[in-house]
């Protein structure tokens, strides 16, 4: 049976989203309408060049209350009329999530309401169903680029991910943070870094393509963060001049195109092997680089798949993801035990996505 | 002590021989600039001591530390490269974890906290696959 076509939750869901920088909570109706949300960023970071844990967990700490009930307010929804509560309980920076997950298991308690723990991969996974995105339809192909993340994800369906490939060591915005502090720009890097490349030669650097035209769809962005360490090392100390640093930004960002629309190829392909094409998908921070956008339309045209990049707002950081994310998982009758602990680690593909009863 | 290590399956062997000598209450410090081989040495030491030549180990630059179960306890991967002092390790609970075996990356980021006894691996660059490791400490424990 779709999951669309099941009985739908009876009232509203809160979610809440507190995996890393961002405090966020969103109140979604029971067909995914957003009835209100928030996301409030942590300007504290940027000072400490980007999320330093504890503060990230202060932070929440101190801002997740109001948040909550200036949504529940705006959506005009007493807490008693939710049909459940929700937070995202991994992966991220533990801190932060046993505030969200706290919280939001305390809320569940004191208003007798269904507490789902939400995989924060899993809500990146499902946004674009989201009605007012289109409601894309199963299966489709992830592929997820953040700070944190760099994983390609067929999507089958509410807890059934396949991982079909991910970064063996830093994640693509990792890169571009290192990339930003190498050429002396300020954090983060991946905007100063896009910006600075528009005034560079993309060619001046033969920078390598690590894993390009390897077999699989893994990542590996270590090698390429070395070239361009050495290749600024090769300057006399100090700022270098704004030419070399914009060629050095534009060949970075060339060579991170080229693979990862290399890595794209061969995850659609993989797709492929048991799928028709249908849409690739991409989000978090990184599909904001228009570059990059650029490069994986043009291969997702070529294989004949739709390209989908959500509105930036929702493909980084928020809680609507996470709200319907539970709305979808509420649908498959799932909820989950408040003694469920938050988890720095947890792989979209593992064991526990599904109850055992799914 | 200086040791070259002429490609990267010296710089695995080093790592693996360092993992057998490895007990639960050791900091290990991995030095050098952005490339030279730490996150690579990483890798290398953690594959060694849970044997498991496949395990993942993602950067930690973004967490700034993962934890694995390894039969030598909990160790814990610090990458501090994203921090400019010692203040926020202080609330990640770095005291009580040093009871563990800790692996960090940008040691230097550790000023005052640096742990006493601690084994000091820096690494430079003497070509596109070889390093020089310069180790310090474990005297008794490494000859």
């Amino acid at each position: 049976m779709q999951p669309d076509r099941m009985a739908a939750p009876l009232g509203p869901v809160l979610g809440i989203e507190t995996s890393c920088d961002e405090t966020a909570a969103a109140v979604l109706a029971p067909d995914g309408t957003v009835l209100a949300e928030a996301v409030l960023s942590q300007q504290d970071h940027t000072q400490f060049g980007g999320v330093v844990p504890e503060i990230a967990a202060r932070a929440h700490l101190a801002h997740l209350p109001a948040l909550v009930a200036d949504v529940l307010a705006r959506a005009n929804t007493a807490p008693a009329s939710l049909a459940a509560i929700a937070a995202s309980a991994g992966p991220g920076l533990i801190g932060g999530l046993i505030v969200g997950s706290g919280f939001a298991k305390g809320m569940a308690l004191a208003h007798n309401l269904p507490y789902l723990a939400i995989n924060h991969l899993e809500a990146h996974a499902l946004s674009p169903r989201l009605p007012a995105l289109g409601g894309l339809d199963f299966p489709y192909l992830l592929l997820l680029v953040s700070g944190g993340h760099c994983q390609c994800v067929a999507v089958e369906g509410p807890g059934r991910h396949r991982r079909l490939g991910t970064t063996i060591d830093d994640a693509v915005g990792e890169a571009f943070d290192k990339v930003g502090k190498l050429l002396g720009l300020g954090w983060p890097g991946g905007p100063a870094v896009e910006k600075l490349a528009k005034q560079g030669n993309p060619t001046r650097f033969p920078f390598p393509r690590p894993l390009k035209g390897r077999e699989g769809c893994d990542f590996s962005f270590s090698g390429l963060k070395t070239a361009v360490a050495h290749a600024v090392a090769a300057y006399p100390p100090g700022a270098l001049p704004v030419k070399e640093a914009a060629d050095l930004a534009a060949s970075f960002q060339a060579a991170v195109a080229d693979v990862m629309a290399d890595r794209a190829r061969h995850a659609m392909a993989i797709f492929r092997r048991t799928h028709p094409a249908t849409a690739l998908v991409v989000a978090g921070g990184v599909a904001a680089n228009a570059t990059l956008r650029q490069a994986l339309t043009t291969e997702a045209t070529r294989a004949g798949f739709r390209f989908v990049a959500p509105p930036l707002r929702l493909c980084t950081d928020n809680a609507v993801m996470v709200a319907w994310a539970a709305l979808e998982r509420l649908r498959q009758g799932w909820t989950d035990g408040l003694n469920h602990a938050p988890r720095p680690r947890w792989p979209l593909d593992s064991a526990d996505m599904k109850p055992e009863a799914a | 002590m200086r040791q070259p290590l002429p490609s990267r399956e010296a710089t695995h062997a080093l790592a693996a021989r360092i993992a057998g000598l490895a007990r639960p209450g050791d900091a290990i410090l991995l030095e050098g600039p952005l490339g030279a081989g730490k996150s690579e040495f990483a890798r290398a030491f953690l594959r060694a001591i849970t044997q498991d030549a496949a395990l993942e180990v993602p950067s930690p630059t973004f967490t700034l530390v993962q934890t694995y179960e390894t039969p030598q306890g909990p160790i814990h991967h610090f990458d501090l490269w994203r921090l400019t002092g010692p203040e926020a390790l202080e609330e990640l609970g770095w005291d009580d974890l040093l009871q563990d075996i800790v692996l960090v990356e940008w040691p230097d980021r550790l000023g005052p906290l640096t742990p006493p006894e601690s084994l000091m691996i820096r690494l430079t660059e003497s070509g596109p696959e070889s390093r020089d490791a310069t180790i310090t400490g474990w005297e008794p424990r490494l000859r």
